[in-house]
């Protein structure tokens, strides 16, 4: 028999978990590219590292990066809240800090980026 | 009343102690706790951290020689370093997991437990290797 399930809700459950998938992907390989660039790239000086940085492809990676974090961090940390803070309005003041603490990092990352 | 129940003080509630020393969690549950402290740890305070050295790296000559000599010289900064990169493996690793996981690859019980032992294998044998050549 074939039940047919009726969906209700705001659906933020299914696109937030997709997103935490998505934006880990992203920062999985994100990672391995980085890796592999320390690995095989000349030794580190401030030269190299300067350059690395000023690339237009690592900035703009980086940048992918950084927003994915951002995302993955809220999605992560909230489940978290949710699970733990109590009561409601502790775990409210947390997520205002959260999105606050993840929008100082974003605005961070944009000024180290293009100095 | 049946015998078994009436020995044990019911009803038993979770408490860290009882986690702790009490009841045994399956290692997938321990993978799962530990990607939680570990998202967390990353989120604060090791994405400031590293934002900070980043910043300071990048601003000067003298920023960098800075980040590299005198401040991830000393011990305190390697032990740091250390937990961090346990933290982003750990991370990283059990995620891939999770992604396995919902593709329904390994989701009975011995292979599940078994990339679970994996998981903690291979990230704290990575963390050995990345301290070693930290420290030496």
């Amino acid at each position: 028999m074939v039940v047919k399930r009726v969906v209700v809700g705001a659906h933020y459950g299914l696109s937030d978990w997709l997103a935490q998938r998505v934006t880990a992907l992203i920062m999985a390989v994100y990672s391995v590219i980085l890796l592999v660039v320390f690995v095989r790239g000349a030794p580190l000086n401030y030269g190299v590292w300067k350059d690395l940085f000023s690339q237009g492809w690592m900035r703009v990676g980086t940048l992918l990066f950084a927003v994915s974090l951002a995302w993955h961090a809220w999605v992560g940390v909230r489940d978290i809240l949710m699970d733990y803070a109590r009561p409601d309005g502790l775990r409210f003041a947390l997520q205002v800090v959260t999105i606050l603490v993840i929008g100082a990092y974003l605005g961070w990352t944009v000024q180290i980026l293009w100095r | 009343m049946s015998s078994a129940a009436a020995k044990k003080p019911r009803p038993k509630y979770l408490s860290l102690t009882a986690l702790l020393f009490e009841i045994r969690l399956p290692a997938s549950a321990w993978v799962s706790g530990m990607h939680r402290i570990s998202g967390a740890l990353l989120f604060f305070p090791f994405a400031a951290w590293l934002l900070y050295l980043l910043d300071t790296s990048l601003a000067s000559e003298r920023g960098f020689q800075h980040v590299k000599v005198d401040y991830l010289g000393s011990p305190l900064a390697k032990l740091g370093l250390i937990v961090f990169v346990w933290a982003y493996l750990h991370h990283f690793f059990a995620g891939i997991r999770f992604l396995l996981l919902d593709l329904n690859k390994g989701i009975e019980l011995v292979p599940a437990r078994r990339s679970s032992y994996a998981v903690f294998a291979v990230s704290l044998a990575l963390t050995a290797f990345i301290g070693w050549r930290l420290w030496s």
